[in-house]
């Protein structure tokens, strides 16, 4: 007997021992071996621009720089001035609509609203100079602004309000003759400060990452593999790989984690399964926002408030902006965890126009397409930005406010802060009607979480998804997942057959008892 | 009369036993899956889970080898006669020290009671936890570097299933452990379960003879048990 239960024990250890050494590993695959090798070989350039004839002078005006590389570029500008960072518009097809032209011109958002009649103020993240109210800088191929993305010094500065022009005193002949592929910083200086400041609108691109920590972003750590926004931006004839859905409404010419890995990078297969219906970004971008906080909230129904007449800025003590009179009052956040949607990778949009009525829930200006049931999407981290913004009850359409003007008296609301005016004034301006009468309606946008890659063991665990109380994915209602789903009357209807086991076992048991007393109480 | 025979055999314990390891194992695992209890760790409860279920697998394929070449698959073919009063027997029989009303022999070590139960645990419960199991496991799957789907649009009917055998399960065990206690003494059955020998009345008259199948007896199992 003791030999029997002994084996017994020996035998249950072995089956436990082997089930958790059969237990799949956890290894790093040859493959990232081979990107960490190609990466280290990178090959520089083939040509010194500080040799070059043309250079070799002071310049006077940007436009002559343009001219100088155009020289031996020759059909450079051909290029850019197809590309969406100089039209700021591109034809798409979005569902529903049929084929729009769409872009900064006709969007709407929910921070600054929009650039129609500000252009001169948004022009200085425009890569041209010159650009004026009525953008006619843009079909002279001299007005290309080579330099913001290629000049490789980091001296480069574009002026404010200044229509796309450098500021004035800037070395011009230096940053031509030290020109090369973008940096991280060529292409922050404008996507880092979107909406007005650091960190303002994405929540994942922001100044720090201009050297960013592994902590940070694990590809882009100057202490790690140190990639370049093009190393996964990939251009090729100036038109680069990658898009925001701000903006963007097709699923076409994006930047993906599988350039490099591929579609089942993990030595687990469990992990692999995932990525069919998960996208790389949701377990691997845990948090952002990690550094600089980013703006979750903005109301513009309170701005205009004026203190003896002048407009006024009140600050948090991390020195962002809570309220300013020219844009109303201000929620941020830092080390934020994403909100989680589906994505097929085609988007709506909100376009210069459009009315809507349903003002039960926010008007969602960008409608992120995707479902379960929807083969192409899969599950992506966002950030979901909140606003009061004007619109117009009678027209029903969101409103586009004439806000920036060189002078007080043109109706532009940061000058003059009337409302009405500045409403008159920016509808005009895009030909559309105005009423008279302004409301706030709540307004929503949802910014695709892409960057601020976390180190592996930063990655989600599975229980913060699969669990009952809070799990992460809690939104999304139309699957079952395991863990945090389960069915009522499966779950209710067990645990009762298991009670009820156990109740007539304790009856069963405490009558055989009371039995076996009797029968030896007889005895 | 009493006497010891050796009821259980060497493989039979066996299997008994790890199964009863798997089992309890699985649970475990599979509601920490399920999220009613917490204690390997997620990740952790799904590898081990799926690593003991190959083993159990493997273990179901020795059990029906053994059962269809011995001929013991015959002990569990459900009988309706003595159903009654087998059920008469735990209800109130057992009280009042009735004699127990079928005889275990060797070649019927089962009641009618256990007979049912079990012929149900074999045909319908194991083979739904082991289909919905191994749909649950590879509804999708990585293939040669990517995601391979069987056409199932939903993983809840299959978790459903695959949950509710698992209560269903549960409960067994509760029942069959309780019932364990019911032997001649206490822990006779276990011992019996544990060594394979166990004191069995034999040739009492009074008692039924559930014994009704005579192919058994043409099966040789006698010879071995002798």
């Amino acid at each position: 007997m003791r030999k029997i239960i002994l084996s017994l024990i020996i035998l249950f250890s072995l089956i436990l021992v082997s089930v958790y050494l059969i237990k799949p590993g956890d290894t790093e695959d040859e493959y990232l071996t081979e990107i960490k090798t190609k990466l280290q070989n990178k090959s520089g350039p083939t040509t010194n621009h500080s040799k070059l004839e043309p250079l070799q002078k002071d310049f006077q005006t940007p436009q002559e720089v343009t001219g100088a590389c155009l020289s031996c570029h020759t059909e450079a500008h051909k290029q850019v001035m197809q590309s969406n960072h100089w039209n700021w518009e591109r034809e798409e097809y979005i569902r529903g609509r049929g084929i729009v032209r769409i872009g900064k011109k006709n969007a709407i958002n929910n921070f600054c609203i929009g650039v129609e009649g500000n252009e001169k103020s948004c022009a200085k993240c425009h890569i041209g100079y010159g650009v004026t109210d009525k953008m006619n800088g843009y079909t002279d191929s001299t007005n290309i602004d080579c330099i913001v993305c290629h000049d490789n010094t980091d001296t480069y500065i574009k002026g404010s309000e200044m229509g796309g022009n450098p500021k004035p005193g800037i070395d011009l002949g230096n940053i031509a003759r030290n020109v090369g592929k973008p940096t991280r910083s060529n292409c922050g200086v404008c996507h880092f400060f979107g909406g007005g400041g650091n960190n303002v609108k994405h929540g994942d691109l922001e100044k720090s990452m201009f050297n960013p920590t592994k902590e940070i972003d694990v590809h882009m750590a100057t202490e790690g593999a140190n990639l370049q926004c093009v190393d996964c931006h990939v251009t090729e004839d100036h038109k680069m790989l990658g898009k925001i859905y701000s903006l963007s409404s097709m699923n076409r010419d994006r930047s993906s984690c599988e350039q490099c890995h591929n579609e089942t990078p993990h030595s687990k297969e469990i992990l692999n399964e995932h990525t069919m219906k998960v996208a790389c970004q949701t377990c691997h971008i845990p948090v952002y926002s990690k550094v600089n906080s980013t703006k979750m909230e903005w109301d513009w129904s309170t701005a205009g408030r004026l203190e003896n007449g002048k407009p006024i800025e009140e600050d948090d003590e991390l020195g962002n902006h809570t309220y300013l009179s020219i844009k109303g009052s201000f929620k941020w956040g830092n080390n934020l965890s994403p909100d989680y949607v589906w994505f097929n990778g085609t988007a709506d949009h909100y376009l210069l126009g459009d009315t809507t009525s349903n003002l039960t829930k926010p008007l969602v200006l960008n409608t992120l397409r995707g479902s379960y049931n929807d083969k192409n999407s899969k599950i992506i981290p966002v950030k979901i930005h909140k606003a009061k913004q004007p619109y117009d009850p009678v027209t029903k359409m969101l409103i586009q406010p004439k806000l920036f003007a060189d002078n007080q008296g043109e109706g532009a609301f940061w000058k003059d802060f009337d409302w009405v005016r500045a409403s008159d004034v920016g509808m005009e301006e895009v030909d559309l009607p105005f009423s008279g009468t302004i409301s706030f309606i709540n307004t929503e946008m949802y910014w695709p979480v892409n960057h601020m890659v976390s180190t592996k063991d930063k990655s989600l665990e599975c229980i913060q998804c699969h669990n009952r109380d809070d799990s992460k994915l809690n939104g999304l209602n139309d699957f079952y997942m395991p863990g945090r789903d389960y069915n009522k009357i499966v779950d209710n209807g067990g645990i009762g057959i298991i009670l009820v086991s156990i109740v007539g076992i304790a009856v069963h048991s405490i009558m055989r008892i009371g039995s076996s007393r009797k029968k030896r109480s007889k005895a | 009369m009493k006497k010891t025979v050796y009821i259980y055999k060497a493989f039979e314990r066996f299997w008994h036993w790890t199964q009863a390891l798997l089992i309890f194992f699985l649970a475990a695992t599979g509601f920490e899956i399920h999220g009613s209890i917490k204690f390997f760790g997620y990740e952790n409860a799904v590898e081990y889970h799926n690593v003991a279920s190959y083993a159990f697998i493997v273990l179901i394929l020795f059990a029906i080898f053994w059962h269809l070449s011995t001929g013991e698959w015959k002990q569990y073919v459900p009988t309706m006669k003595n159903i009654k009063a087998e059920i008469n027997y735990y209800l109130t029989g057992i009280f009042k020290n009735v004699p127990h009303p079928t005889k275990k022999t060797v070649l019927s070590k089962l009641n009618p009671l256990q007979k049912l139960v079990y012929f149900g645990l074999k045909i319908l419960v194991i083979p739904v936890m082991v289909i919905s199991g191994l749909l649950y496991m590879f509804y999708r799957y990585p293939h040669q570097g990517s995601i391979v789907g069987i056409k199932i649009d939903s993983l809840e009917t299959i978790a459903i299933f695959h949950t509710a055998g698992a209560f269903l399960l549960i409960a067994f065990i509760v029942v069959h452990l309780y019932l364990m206690t019911t032997g001649a003494t206490l822990t006779s059955n276990l011992k019996a379960m544990l060594t394979g020998y166990e004191e069995i009345e034999e040739d009492d008259k009074t008692k039924v003879d559930i014994f009704h199948n005579r192919d058994i007896a043409a099966s040789g199992l006698t010879k071995e048990n002798k």
